[in-house]
């Protein structure tokens, strides 16, 4: 008896990702307390060699496992992305868990594992691939949500994210069964051809499409379904949340633009309007909650749902130029938030004392370099010329606009100008105000000088020239993004 | 043979029996094993239409579904656990530290 050939390239950063966090955590108990920092080293190694294994992966175009798993420059470009921030995340933590004092191993091998989740749903070519991909994903940011675990607002964050996110996802699985149970197949590209046929009880897919439409509005935080992502951002650890606003949710999106555009272009005319509807309001509720937020983590969560809102209009556009401006501004957002985040980290004090926007009175002069920094994450997430975050934006508004959608143009470009209110809050505070000014009294220590590491400095560093790099060269990536996006729709 | 109808209109209910469970328990461990019906109910969907269209795949699923239950379950209980040793309760009401 021979067994089946079972080919290992089409997955291989999501295996050698898997082998790097068993290994993190099997070397924990050989290493002494005061040297846990250098398994983030091996964590680092990991996401660097699952990227040399994911450009590997360009010459393996296909699908593969039963058509379970697809290789295409889509998923090749997504690893990409999630690689990316999986390794800045790693380095912004590593000051951050020594300071926190919590375990090491633990963390960096869930995130490494969330980050194999990821990879499967920009791979996965099939629902039920998608459902596990997505799973191993949130079940590992549950656990980081709730990372400080003597933390009561830790906990709160990891007890909402959970139960909501288990309630969001029955209603994606039974969107999956119904869909199943209609089309007699999961394959996305077979669901398509099904529901070309017409010989399909359409009640059963427009059931089945409504409620998977549920579950991924919940893990990209849309409305009306982003209620949890204000608590859940504001008492995750701060890298968890950074790295959560970002990495799950830009795979939410790869699975969402997959499914809707492979399995259902048919029905494109009745989605299309739920996106419309859902963009706007993910918009204004976003923009409008922010501007009452005193809490940095906060803000920067309504922010985060506010650029959701963004990414739906493009979405909405149902263009392949639409899909690559989505790819593309993923990528942009994904490096604003990763350093505004770093430099938080690096600002609030132990035990997350510092985080109110008031409190960033005085950075201007304390620390200019980590002002400036932050000013320009800021300004890049507002969508200010120069910045990625303008470029970004541009592309995706171009799209609706391509594609007519002149009122949700209108209803963007109106809520990202008022966006400026809130992100210049804290520039404001750390330029033009003195520290005592908000009313607290600081204590001696919290005046000590700041203390950054190595590590920090370079994601700040990186994500700044990443900044500047998308904002005034976009064309390399975005051509990439467009060759992809052709395939997908 | 049980015409596949019932089977899903069984599940229906089911399912939204979790969600009533969910919207209106206030203690953790029910509000958990009210999406551990959701999750059921849909296996029970997977596994009647399995049947009626004799593919086996949808059956196949219904392990995975079980597998990632499980999986969520080990983790959920977890967190649970370490909201009861910090509060002392299961209340839902009581997870109230942050608010608009």
């Amino acid at each position: 008896m021979t067994l089946p050939q079972v080919p290992i390239l089409p997955i291989l950063p999501e295996l050698i990702l898997t082998l790097f966090g068993i290994a993190v955590m099997l070397f924990d108990p050989f290493t002494a307390k005061p040297h846990k920092s250098w398994l983030s080293s091996l964590a680092f190694i990991g996401v660097l060699a699952a990227l040399a294994g994911n450009v590997l992966l360009l010459a393996a175009e296909g699908e593969y496992y039963n058509g379970m798993i697809i290789v295409d420059s889509f998923s090749v470009f997504f690893n990409f992305l999630f690689l990316i921030i999986a390794g800045l995340s790693i380095l912004a933590s590593r000051q951050y868990l020594v300071r926190e004092g919590v375990n090491h191993s633990e963390y960096y091998g869930l995130l490494l594992f969330a980050t194999v989740g990821m990879c499967f749903m920009g791979g996965a070519n099939e629902l039920i691939m998608i459902f596990i991909g997505l799973e191993i994903t949130s079940i590992s940011t549950y656990v980081l949500a709730g990372f400080r675990r003597t933390d009561l607002k830790s906990n709160e964050a990891a007890i909402k994210y959970f139960l909501l996110g288990s309630f969001a996802t029955a209603f994606l699985l039974y969107g999956i069964a119904l869909m199943y149970g209609a089309t007699h197949t999961t394959h996305l590209s077979q669901i398509s051809s099904a529901l070309l046929t017409g010989r399909i009880d359409l009640r059963l897919v427009l059931a089945g499409t409504a409620l998977m439409m549920v579950g991924f509005s919940f893990k990209v935080a849309t409305a009306p379904f982003q209620i949890w992502t204000p608590d859940v951002y504001e008492g995750a650890p701060i890298p968890v949340t950074g790295w959560m606003s970002v990495g799950p949710k830009a795979a939410g999106f790869a699975a969402f633009l997959r499914v809707f555009f492979v399995a259902l272009p048919a029905l494109d005319q009745k989605w299309f309007w739920v996106l419309w509807v859902s963009s706007v309001l993910t918009m204004t509720i976003g923009n409008t909650a922010a501007m009452l937020q005193s809490n940095i983590k906060r803000m920067l969560a309504y922010s985060s749902i506010a650029h959701a809102g963004y990414i739906l209009v493009a979405f909405a556009a149902l263009t392949p130029n639409g899909i690559a401006s989505i790819m593309f501004y993923l990528l942009a957002y994904s490096v604003m938030n990763l350093g505004a985040f770093a430099v938080i980290s690096a600002w609030s004090l132990s035990g997350e004392r510092r985080v109110t926007i008031d409190e960033f009175a005085g950075l201007g002069y304390r620390q200019p370099w980590l002002a400036a920094a932050f000013t320009v994450f800021l300004l890049g997430l507002t969508g200010i010329p120069l910045t990625a975050g303008f470029t970004g934006k541009f592309f995706m508004f171009r799209a609706a606009i391509n594609s007519k959608l002149y009122w949700l143009t209108i209803i963007a470009l109106l809520n990202s100008a008022a966006s400026l209110y809130y992100y210049l809050r804290p520039t404001i505070a750390m330029y033009m105000r003195e520290p005592g000014e908000s009313g607290r009294t600081s204590a001696p220590q919290d005046s000590a000088p700041l203390q950054i590491s190595m590590a920090t400095k370079v994601v700040i560093a990186v994500s700044v020239l990443a900044v500047f790099y998308l904002g005034l060269f976009p064309s390399t990536i975005l051509d990439f993004a467009q060759s992809s996006a052709f395939l997908v729709h | 043979m049980v015409p596949l109808n019932y089977f899903l209109i069984l599940a229906a209910i089911l399912f939204c029996l979790g969600v009533i469970g969910f919207v209106m328990k206030r203690n953790l461990i029910t509000m958990f094993m009210s999406i551990e019906l959701m999750l059921n109910s849909v296996n029970l969907t997977f596994v009647a239409f399995s049947r009626h269209i004799n593919v086996l795949s949808g059956q196949i699923f219904v392990f995975f579904v079980m597998v990632i239950a499980a999986a969520e379950a080990a983790v959920g209980l977890a967190i649970i656990v370490a909201f009861y040793r910090n509060r002392e309760s299961l209340n839902v009401d009581e997870v109230d530290r942050m608010k608009l």
